[in-house]
């Protein structure tokens, strides 16, 4: 299978084990991943803030770049670049809108580039024999709160699964013999954009998600956002003295279960770099599957 | 040439402010056959009526335009005055220059200039008026209702007692619909069972009314006064006749599955009777779970049974019968909730709909009238209402409001305060709209003494924590969010058509809205009609209703059934297609067109040339055509004319336009 690839700048950065244990997978499960040449930011902090038609121009062009390469889907890891780039795939799809933004860009878009989730491509292209094989080390006994977070689901349009309950990665996550916990905060807002400038407020928020996953018995959280992971996994600290509680709660990216769970090691995919210690839970040695009753 | 009379309306000045009334009439005056013009402030009125009749009379009119509003209002007034006045009703045309002038024109020119173009088009239609008779068709004087909830059963009473034979028709095993669900009815607080269950006695032992339960319609041809139905008889496997209602079998049966009546919160057998006041008081067995029908093991309810009323090799069973009117009041679904994914429903055990909460109240319910929660049994303390659930929201749910839910649910609020009295309930709302007879005074009771707190304001999640239920939303009136642990939240669910509502309705031929609500031939004027003679409506079918108004719209489309059936027979539509068979070539393309099959072919044989031969032609059922013009469109060779709407009159209008 080959897709195209859109890492943009978390995966180098802030969220550099998710690029890692992006590729690293994909490796191992035989998936080709093209980098799209030039990209560039896809805006999405602020271009929408700012000005729609630079927010649409800005993934518009890595689409158009990605049209040139001949390629079809784009896997993209990052839900805020993801959902940019579909509100801009979205948008160019009227006539007059894609002629306002190829004059701004300079470059012809067709419309054939589709902007896919990572999540989605693994949740649902991959099939599961292929996912089957690759587990050499299932996630047994491990529970697992899974996090979407807004930007995949939300708005309804864009989404990839339902904004209020979705179960694609909660289904991913039991293929890797993990344990996907029942609780109510999946798609919560944990307070993203008002980190920088309300930091206190974003503080509150990021805590009630952690809370309600470690009341939901979860020993951990997987996401597929570099956004909602540098909150989770940054301000757990703070989190801890605003709700008063102990919460250690080690924060994945689902890419690092999956790359776990097909044995790769931690440094390869980037988990001996988190903030909340994370190694101990994967490295432990995997329980033997509960007994029949 | 005929003598034609004109009569110009101001309709007060819904006309006259926008039309200059005067200058038609005097233009009118001059067109070709015209003797007679004059404009009236009301011609509808009585002396409006009077003179045109002294008109007709003084001048020998042979026809008359009247132009005023739309003919949907008035034609038929019209063409009775022209009646009276010893002229055929046919004579008459009317043109519209209220709502396609006066309403549509702010220029008083622009709108008098046109009415004066479409009294000069009506004029040179009535000057090919030729007059028309109509025919008559017998009328079979028996009603069928299909539906026998609290509406069904009204409306068949109501028949029977003004003396016609009815047939009450239901699919379920037994009648009572959505109210025998029901555990007491606002705002008497009235037992539900206790006044319905006398209504389903008093229908099943009255000698005019048959009931046919577990039954559907298939098929229905024929017309007004004269519908063909075929009804499919559903195999109970059990012989009413020789069961006695004993429940011996129901007793023994070794198959339990969950209640469909019971809200899937009790169970049943799969041989039963679906609750303990059911009419008729005989079991079923639903084939689908019944180990002998699926397995062919067990069969314990025929070794028991005393009387050898089970009957495993029962089949269904068609039969055909004429009826000369049908009443529908088929009534609605509740809204499926679980398309609030955000509300948990389906997903968490103890978020239920008004619905449950009536079958955990009812005394003969799955917890014999203790109000538990479904997951743990337990006695609720807090309880979370939340109003407008798939009502009066186009984003997920109907754009409609389903009327009964702000009653109902200030009824749960006061029954629950009763059964529990430390309880607490909270209900968020978005509006509360009590428009019926002592319905303020009850929410406000429920509000004053009944301690019900109401939070205006939308829910935006649930979710459960331990056993609680976390209900989070907003409360605008403080204008800030509020959470409340509840032990219990009910959803009002509000009311869907039936699921296969449009099924029926094209089996009918008559018409639903987009929701998929019957439409009734007029909002305000004609509310129980269809816009198919002789089919009637009664109760939710046509729209949310409560009880009292299910009861008296079912009792008002009892009425329109039962005066049809009071006639010896029909006047048959005047204006219908005829064919001429000279130019009618047979090719069948108005057959194939014609919405209620009123067209056939046949053979005819005529004289050609000294020899006779035979060829095929179409023949329209005069009982049947409702003179909608689909096949004199359709003719490719202009033999099929509508009378009073014919190619010759059609035409004499355009050439009238075109000639100014």
């Amino acid at each position: 299978m080959r897709y195209g690839l859109y890492p943009g700048c978390s995966a180098s950065g802030t969220g550099i084990e998710y690029g890692l244990s992006t590729k690293a997978v994909a490796r191992r499960l035989g998936i080709e991943l093209v980098e799209i040449p030039d990209w560039n930011c896809c805006g999405a902090s602020s271009a929408h803030n700012r000005d729609h038609l630079l927010s649409i121009a800005l993934p518009a062009r890595n689409l158009a770049l990605a049209e040139q390469a001949g390629l079809t889907d784009i896997a993209i890891p990052c839900a805020a670049c993801y959902q940019r780039m579909k509100a801009s795939e979205r948008a160019v799809a009227d006539e007059a809108e894609r002629r306002e933004v190829a004059e701004v860009i300079e470059m012809e878009i067709k419309g054939t580039a589709k902007a896919r989730a990572l999540l989605e491509v693994f949740a649902n292209d991959l099939d599961p024999e292929t996912l089957q094989k690759a587990v050499v080390k299932p996630l047994n006994g491990l529970k697992v709160a899974c996090y979407y977070g807004c930007l995949l689901v939300k708005p309804a349009e864009l989404a990839i699964d339902s904004p209020e309950n979705p179960m694609m990665m909660d289904r991913l996550i039991s293929a890797l013999g993990a344990t996907p916990v029942d609780w109510a905060y999946k798609t919560e807002c944990c307070g993203g954009s008002l980190a920088i400038t309300r930091p206190y407020a974003a503080v509150g928020m990021t805590a009630q998600v952690l809370k309600y996953a470690k009341l939901a018995g979860a020993d951990c959280i997987a996401t597929p956002c570099p956004l909602c992971t540098s909150n989770l996994d940054m301000r757990q600290k703070e989190a801890e003295k605003v709700l008063g509680m102990e919460l250690g709660l080690p924060i994945y990216y689902f890419t690092e279960l999956m790359g776990a769970a097909f044995g790769l090691p931690a440094e390869e995919l980037g988990i001996n770099r988190h903030f909340t210690e994370a190694t101990a839970l994967i490295k432990k040695p995997a329980a033997p599957a509960p007994a029949e009753r | 040439m005929k003598r034609i009379g004109v009569f110009v309306c101001h309709c007060g000045t819904n006309i006259a402010n926008t039309v200059d009334c005067a200058k038609v009439a005097e233009t009118a005056k001059d067109f070709p056959g015209v003797v007679f013009a004059c404009d009236y402030k009301y011609m509808c009125a009585e002396p409006g009526q009077v003179m045109i009749q002294e008109a007709i009379r003084e001048h020998n009119l042979d026809g008359y335009v009247v132009a005023a509003c739309s003919p949907r209002m008035h034609e038929p007034t019209f063409r009775k005055c022209a009646e009276r006045a010893g002229m055929n009703p046919y004579m008459v045309e009317q043109v519209n220059i209220r709502e396609q002038c006066s309403w549509v024109h702010a220029d008083k020119t622009k709108g008098t200039d046109k009415s004066i173009d479409i009294t000069r088009m009506g004029v040179a239609k009535v000057a090919q008026n030729e007059p028309l008779f109509s025919t008559t068709i017998p009328v079979t004087k028996r009603a069928l209702v299909i539906g026998a909830g609290i509406a069904g059963i009204q409306a068949a009473i109501d028949i029977a007692d003004a003396g016609y034979p009815v047939t009450l028709l239901d699919r379920e095993h037994s009648m009572g619909g959505k109210m025998a669900q029901v555990d007491k009815t606002f705002p008497t607080l009235d037992c539900s069972a206790c006044i319905l269950t006398p209504k389903m006695v008093e229908a099943a032992q009255h000698p005019n009314i048959e009931i046919v339960t577990y039954a559907e319609v298939q098929a229905v041809d024929g017309f007004v006064g004269n519908f063909d139905v075929t009804i499919r008889k559903k195999a109970r496997y059990v012989d009413v006749d020789k069961c006695t209602g004993c429940g011996l079998c129901s007793e023994k049966c070794p198959k339990k599955v969950a209640s469909e009546f019971e809200m899937n919160l009790g169970t049943r057998k799969a041989i039963y009777v679906p609750f303990p006041q059911a009419v008729p008081n005989k079991p079923v067995i639903d084939a689908k779970n019944c180990r002998f029908l699926v397995e062919g093991k067990c069969g314990v309810c025929k070794k028991v049974c005393p009387t050898g009323a089970v009957d495993f090799e029962q089949k269904d069973e068609l039969i055909v019968e004429r009826f000369g009117s049908i009443v529908v009041a088929t009534g609605f679904e509740q809204f499926d909730i679980s398309k609030y994914e955000e509300y948990g429903a389906g997903r968490i055990p103890d978020v239920i709909t008004g619905l449950h909460l009536e079958r955990l109240m009812n005394a003969s319910g799955p917890t014999m009238g203790k109000i538990k929660r479904p997951s743990d049994g337990k006695v609720p303390e807090k309880i979370v209402f939340i109003k407008c659930v798939g009502s009066r929201d186009e984003a997920k749910g109907r754009s409609y409001c389903s009327r009964a839910c702000c009653m109902y649910v200030a009824k749960h609020a006061t029954l629950i305060k009763e059964k529990i009295p430390t309880s607490k309930s909270y209900i968020f709302y978005m509006d509360v709209r009590t428009a019926g007879k002592n319905y303020e005074e009850f929410y406000t009771r429920a509000q004053n003494e009944y301690d019900a707190q109401y939070v205006r304001g939308r829910v935006s999640k649930i979710f459960q924590v331990g056993d609680k239920l976390i209900v989070r939303g907003e409360d605008s009136l403080l204008g800030r969010p509020v959470e409340i642990e509840a032990d219990l939240v009910v959803l009002a669910a509000g009311m869907d058509p039936q699921q296969d509502a449009k099924d029926l309705a094209r089996t009918l031929g008559i018409s639903y809205d987009q929701h998929g609500w019957f439409t009734e031939a007029h909002p305000k004027l004609r509310p129980v009609e269809t816009h198919t003679a002789g089919i009637f409506l009664a109760g939710a079918c046509q729209g949310p209703k409560d009880i009292p108004d299910s009861v008296a719209q079912a009792s008002a489309a009892a009425v329109k059934a039962a005066g049809l059936l009071s006639k010896k027979e029909l006047t048959a539509e005047a204006q219908t297609a005829r064919c001429d068979e000279a130019y009618c070539s047979g090719c069948g393309l108005c057959v194939s067109i014609c919405p209620y099959k009123a067209i056939e072919l046949k053979r005819i044989s005529e004289r050609v040339h000294g020899g006779t031969r035979e060829r095929q032609v179409s023949s329209v059922n005069q009982g049947l055509c409702q003179g909608c013009g689909a096949c004199s469109v359709a003719c490719p060779s202009s033999a099929m004319n509508l009378k009073g709407f014919s190619n010759d009159q059609i035409l004499a209008e355009v050439d009238a336009l075109c000639q100014r």
